[in-house]
Formats: structure tokens, sequence, C-alpha cells
């Protein structure tokens, strides 16, 4: 049993009702080992069920719970109320989105950046389930495996200052995830991703801040996928000026 | 004629979505807000001071004797120098820091360990730094 509680401003933005957001103060129970998002959850279930978010699977996999907390983009599954009170907790939608309702943000931009880059495996060459599996070793895993570990949480974007004044920036979580195939040994798509990563709206686009890669909850660090896409394009750029270079799909 | 009527439906929605967005400003004062990005916005100014610096140099190759020595002694040459070294100093370590975050070395699978490969960046700048000034100090002898 909770012996005092905790206060939570909630950004509100209804707009069958008004064209502007609010903020409404909430007042729920302090326990230890609440997060975040229990505390919403309280809210929707005991206070006001007219509050709007995204959450699904409470521990940090599915990465839909994101949102700014006292101004910092959070997993709110994964951060605790402890951690804030007695401050008040300020919680808002992901910075740099639009909004739809509440804390719910409009990932259609985004989604569109992840159909840009084709973050998905373009196989290198084609096998028939009779030639069997796609190969690799250990070491092959190795290159890529930190970018594989991205959610989708867009905790990265909403940490972008380049993203959040030009949206047009294919941003970080997709460069990661493009940057992830394009070391993949099995995967050959290097060339259709150049176009849209190494073109205005792409990697050049990022003056290296870092804070997407400190906000990460799974240290995919975007930050270092891009520098390391910016290395490739100056490699390639390098290898167009001599007859005999020619572009290198990563490996 | 139902599969257009069905497009304008369709168009008519996203539309009314876009319409009832709310777009979050982002302030402008954004690089004060937080230490990580007034830091990084000082990393990017020193970069003025260094390629300003360089330009001074390259300006004094085509000076007059005379121009030259006025132009590098005196109380405002002196401070203007400290600060530009300050600014050099700043901008060099905080590339430096980041340096793994672009070169990844791998030995098999394991990864070369960052900190190594920063260290072997601090002790060569600091060995090509003191080969320069050794050869300043060399050549503002005589050569002798």
């Amino acid at each position: 049993m909770a012996d005092e509680n905790a206060i939570l401003e909630v950004f509100r933005y209804q707009p069958d009702q008004k064209s502007e957001p609010t903020f409404q103060r909430y007042e729920v129970p302090f326990h230890e080992e609440w997060v975040v998002l229990d505390a919403l959850n309280y809210i929707k279930d005991h206070l006001d069920g007219t509050l709007s978010y995204r959450w699904s699977c409470r521990m940090g996999i599915c990465g839909s719970c994101g949102m700014m907390v006292n101004g910092d983009p959070k997993l709110t599954c994964s951060v605790f109320l402890r951690d804030y009170h007695p401050q008040v907790m300020r919680v808002e939608p992901l910075r740099g989105f639009p909004v739809i309702r509440d804390l719910v943000i409009d990932l259609d931009d985004f989604m569109n950046k992840m159909t840009e880059v084709k973050a998905w495996m373009i196989p290198k060459e084609e096998r028939s389930i009779e030639q069997g599996e796609y190969l690799q070793s250990p070491a092959q895993l190795a290159r890529y495996r930190q970018y594989s570990t991205c959610i989708n949480c867009t905790l990265c974007y909403a940490a972008c200052p380049v993203y959040g004044r030009h949206t047009e920036f294919v941003g970080p979580a997709a460069i990661a995830l493009a940057q992830r195939y394009n070391m993949d040994s099995r995967d050959g798509g290097y060339e259709e991703r150049a176009e849209t990563l190494f073109d205005e709206h792409g990697v050049w686009m990022c003056t290296f801040v870092g804070d997407c890669s400190r906000v990460c909850p799974k240290n995919v660090d975007p930050a270092a996928a891009i520098q390391q896409a910016k290395v490739s394009a100056t490699k390639d750029f390098y290898r167009s000026l001599v007859p005999w270079g020619k572009r290198r799909t990563e490996t | 004629m139902s599969q257009v009527q069905s497009h304008d439906s369709e168009s008519s929605a996203r539309g009314d979505h876009a319409a009832r967005l709310y777009h979050q400003p982002w302030p402008s004062d954004w690089w004060l807000r937080r230490a990580s990005f007034t830091l990084f916005m000082i990393r990017e100014i020193t970069a003025v001071f260094v390629g300003g610096y360089a330009i001074f140099l390259l300006v004094l190759l085509f000076l007059p004797a005379g121009a030259f020595q006025a132009a590098v002694q005196g109380p405002v040459s002196a401070f203007m120098h400290v600060i530009v070294l300050v600014m050099a100093l700043y901008h060099t370590v905080t590339w430096l820091n980041l340096t793994p975050k672009v070169l990844v070395v791998w030995r098999g699978e394991e990864r070369v360990n960052p900190i190594l490969l920063t260290a072997a960046h601090y002790v060569g700048w600091i060995v090509l730094s003191l080969v320069i000034v050794g050869l300043v100090v060399f050549l503002a002898g005589g050569g002798a």
C-alpha cells in the first residue's frame, strides 16, 4: 500500500476538443517498483480513461512506449518513478514527431524512411531451398550484430536535433539499420541503399551530436553507424577517381 | 466507379488525419537545454577558430618582414594565440575521443578495445607536436 503519491504532468492533445495541447496533472500512488508506464496505466484504469498512449510488452523489447520524461526520450517501461520522485514527472510525446492524440505520435515518416533505405536483407546471391541456408561465420556476424538490436523505438529521432529541425533527414535508426545490412556478409544491397543513404538528406546531414547513441536503450550506437557509413561513402568516392577502383559491398 | 470513390474517400481521410496532427515546435535555444548539446555547439564553434588561424598563417606567408613581426608580436597577438590554442586543444581532444566511433578495428571476432585506439591517436598527436616544436626551435636557432 502506497503511503505517498507521485505527481505526473501529462501532455494532452485531443484534436476533437481543442486545437492546442495542454498539460494535465495526475496524482498516482508511489510504489518503489513502479515504472512510469505503470503510472500511466493506473491513470488510464482508475483516473482518466480518455488518456491515449502506446505500449505493449512492458519489458523493453517492443519499443512502443517511448515518450519524453522530463525532457529526455525514454522507454516508459524502463524508467522507475523512484528515479524522479518526489520531483514532478512531465510526460510528453516523443519530440520531433507529429502528435495524433495525447502521447501517440505519427510514425508514418519513420516507416517511410525504413522503406527508402531498404532496411531488409537483399541477398547477394539467390539460393534455392535445396542449396541450403545462407552461411555466416561468427566473425562476420560480429561486424554488424550491435546494429541489429535496434527495436525501432525512435528514441534516437527524438534526441536528434538535426531531425528535429529538418525532418527530411533520414535519421539515426534508419541509417543504423541500413548499415547493419550493408555490413552483413550475406547482403548485396549496398548499391541500392547508397542512393538514399548518401544523398543530401542522408548521412551527410548528421553533424555528429551523438545524443542518439546516449538515449538508445539497446546500445545500438547509431551515431557510430552513421559515421562508418560516411567512411564507406568517402572510400567509394576515392575509388571512383581511379580507373581500377570500383565500389565494393561492405563486408 | 466504386474504386474511384474509394480512392477519394481514402485521400479525404488522409487529409483529415494530416490536418488534425499537432506539430511540436523545436525550440531555437535547443542547444542550451542540455549540457551535451551545448558542448557539441562549442566543439563546432572551435572549428571556426581553427580554420581562421589556418587562414591567418597563410596570410603571414605573404606579408613583408616588418608586417610579419607586427602581426605576431605584442599583447594582442599573444592573447589571440592563447584563445586559439585553447580552442584548438578542445577541438582536438573532443574529436580524438570520438575516433573509435568512426574507426573500428577487428581482430577476428573481437573488436580492438576503443580505448587503445584513442590512446594511440593521443600518442601520435603528442609525438607529432613534439617533432614540430623541435623543428621550429631548430629553425629559429638558425638551423645550427
